[in-house]
This record gives structure tokens, C-alpha cells and sequence, in this order.
């Protein structure tokens, strides 16, 4: 029932966001990408949706513009 | 139930919340520095916070029989500031005698910017040189991974730094495998909207195994629950999870570590 009650929560979510008007924030693509993880098989999909999420550069960035994060990796120079 | 919260601000929580706790069996609380929710404006705003730690918050948690233990640092929110860092750094060894320190943290990064690097050196240096334990906060949601991996780089830098001595917190299912692989300790945070969900920690649990692991409810001014521990440990009880396992991760296991220092006494 958990489970069913928060996938029928995102199912909504995303109903929600097509009404809206506006462009898409970039986090709306990166969860559409990391729905797909939920298909993968095996064990790992939790792991791989927090990657598909994350980060994937290895330097540190130069100068830290604010304190927040966001959710979602906004890609290089954002 | 007793159970040990290592991870608790309880200069943001009420006197209520500390009650709540003796009531679910909290017999001990850690309580590192953070960020205030705003940049303080000097390391004199430090000096009157650090006073707080070692000895207001010792005094609200002795009046419901809880041990209250601390450990000192600039948060890595106000480490851009590399001035003002220095000036902080600089005021740390003034209460590092203090009976209820057990060392440096919650050192880290938040956004993996270089000067926060930096000052993440700095306080390994000092906790080094000290022969201190470390604490460390993990960057929050898309910065977590890349910055867990920087922070463990920064470790192994340092010879002097012995790895069990080290406690890596706020881990997920995308960083608890580097953080064990290193030797080091790795802190779970129950969090009712980000890190970790109870059911989720449990999992890890189940998937890692239940050593140098624990759980915390970094309970602070933002959305956090103070008894998050002791709920965690009825829904694993609600598994069918073995009483002895759960007080291994509630009880032994922040025992275990905090030991590390002389100063953590029940």
C-alpha cells in the first residue's frame, strides 16, 4: 500500500506538471531519466536513481555561488 | 529500548524534544556544530556558539539524565569565507579541553567549491595535530557522490589520519560502499524528506551488514524528527529483525565509536 500510494503520487505529479504552463525545469528531465532506472532488474535501483541525480564531474567547482542544492545536476557551467 | 543519538542540534530544538527522548531510552546525544540557518558575521559569533555546546546544551540535557557530548568546527556552508574560517579555526583550540569534546566536526564540503577543499584540510590538520576524532557531513542530494569522493580523498592524504577513527555521515545507497571500502565509519540520517528513509535504512542494513555503521536524526531547525532513531529501530523490529541486532545499530555500535575518545563516558 506504500508503495502504491506514492507511485500514484508521482503519477499525479507528473499529471500536474503537464497542466502547467511554462517551460520545463531540467530537473523534470532528470527525473523522467531517472524513472527509467525502475525498470533495470536486480538490486540496485535506489543506487541508481540517486546517481542518475547526481553530479558526475570529478573537479571541484571554483567558487561555491550559493548553499543550496537542488536535486538534480543542472550540467556543466550552469 | 536505549539507544544513543549521535547526531542531534539541539540548539534548534525544544526542551520538549529533549524530554521525548529520555522517554523513547536516549541515554546519550552528540551534538556537532552546523550552520545556523545564516552566516554568522565573525568568529566571535562562534566563541558564544561554541560556549552553547560545552555548556548550555550539557545543562538542558543533564536535567532528563542525557549525556550530552560535542564536537567543534566552521560548517562547510560558511567555509567559502576563508577569512573568516581562519579566525574560526583559530578559536577551536580554546575549548578543545572542554570535558564533553570529542573532537573536530562536522567538517566536509557542500558544494565541492575549492575553498571549501581547503578548509576541510585545515580542520583534518587540526584534528590531526590534536590526535582528535572527525566527524564528517556529507554534501546534500546532486553534490553527495562527487563530494563524498573528494572528502575521502582528503583523508587518505593525510597519513596521520587513522580511518576507524573517522565517522562519515549522511551516507546513501550511492555513497555507503566507498565510505566502508575506506575503513571508515558511515552514519546513516533519517530524514522525513531527504537523505534516508527509515524502511531504506534498514536496507542498508540488510545489504551491508549492521558494522561501523549507525543512525542518526540530525534533528536541527529544518524538517527532522528528533525520535527518528527509536522509530527506526520499531519498524526493524516490525521486520522481524533480532533485538540484538537493533541494539547493535542504535546502542553499541554509537558506543563503539564515540568510545574512541576518553571522554565519552555513560
Amino acid at each position: 500500500m506504500d508503495a502504491r500510494h506514492k507511485l500514484i503520487d508521482i503519477a499525479a505529479f507528473l499529471d500536474r506538471v503537464e497542466r502547467a504552463e511554462g517551460d520545463a525545469d531540467f530537473r523534470l528531465k532528470a527525473f523522467r531519466d531517472a524513472m527509467k532506472c525502475l525498470d533495470d532488474s536486480g538490486n540496485d535501483r535506489a543506487h541508481d536513481v540517486l546517481m542518475a541525480f547526481s553530479d558526475p564531474t570529478q573537479e571541484p567547482i571554483a567558487v561555491a555561488h550559493s548553499k543550496g542544492a537542488c536535486g538534480a545536476w543542472p550540467g556543466e557551467g550552469e | 529500548m536505549r539507544f544513543i543519538e549521535p547526531h542531534a542540534h539541539m540548539v534548534s530544538r525544544t526542551t520538549d524534544d529533549y524530554a521525548d527522548m529520555a522517554t523513547a531510552g536516549c541515554v546519550a546525544l552528540c551534538e556537532p556544530a552546523f550552520w545556523a540557518g545564516f552566516d554568522r558575521g565573525s568568529a566571535d559569533g562562534f566563541r558564544d556558539y561554541f560556549r552553547q555546546l560545552t555548556e548550555v546544551e550539557p545543562r538542558r540535557a543533564a536535567n532528563y539524565g542525557i549525556k550530552h557530548f560535542t564536537w567543534l568546527c566552521i560548517n562547510p556552508k560558511e567555509s567559502e569565507d576563508m577569512a573568516l574560517a581562519a579566525d574560526v579555526l583559530s578559536v577551536i583550540p580554546e575549548f578543545m579541553e572542554c570535558p564533553n569534546v570529542l573532537g573536530i566536526g562536522e567538517i566536509g564540503l557542500n558544494k565541492n567549491s575549492r575553498n571549501e577543499i581547503k578548509v576541510l584540510q585545515q580542520h583534518v590538520d587540526l584534528a590531526a595535530a590534536n590526535d582528535q576524532m572527525v566527524l564528517v557531513h556529507t554534501p546534500h542530494l546532486e553534490d553527495k557522490h562527487k563530494g563524498t569522493r573528494l572528502i575521502l580523498d582528503v583523508l587518505k592524504y593525510d597519513s596521520r589520519i587513522n580511518p576507524e577513527r573517522v565517522m562519515i555521515d549522511h551516507v546513501e545507497e550511492h555513497t555507503i560502499g566507498m565510505v566502508l571500502d575506506a575503513g571508515h565509519w558511515g552514519g546513516m540520517t533519517l530524514y522525513p524528506e531527504s537523505k534516508c528513509s527509515p524502511a531504506r535504512a534498514i536496507d542498508m542494513i540488510e545489504r551491508f551488514g549492521s558494522d561501523r555503521l549507525w543512525w542518526d536524526a540530525a534533528c536541527d531547525w529544518g524538517p527532522s524528527v528528533p525520535l527518528a532513531v527509536p522509530r527506526t529501530a520499531c519498524e526493524m523490529r516490525r521486520r522481524g529483525h533480532d533485538e540484538s541486532l537493533i541494539e547493535k545499530v542504535i546502542f553499541e555500535n554509537p558506543k563503539a565509536f564515540l568510545s574512541q575518545s576518553d571522554r565519552f563516558q555513560l
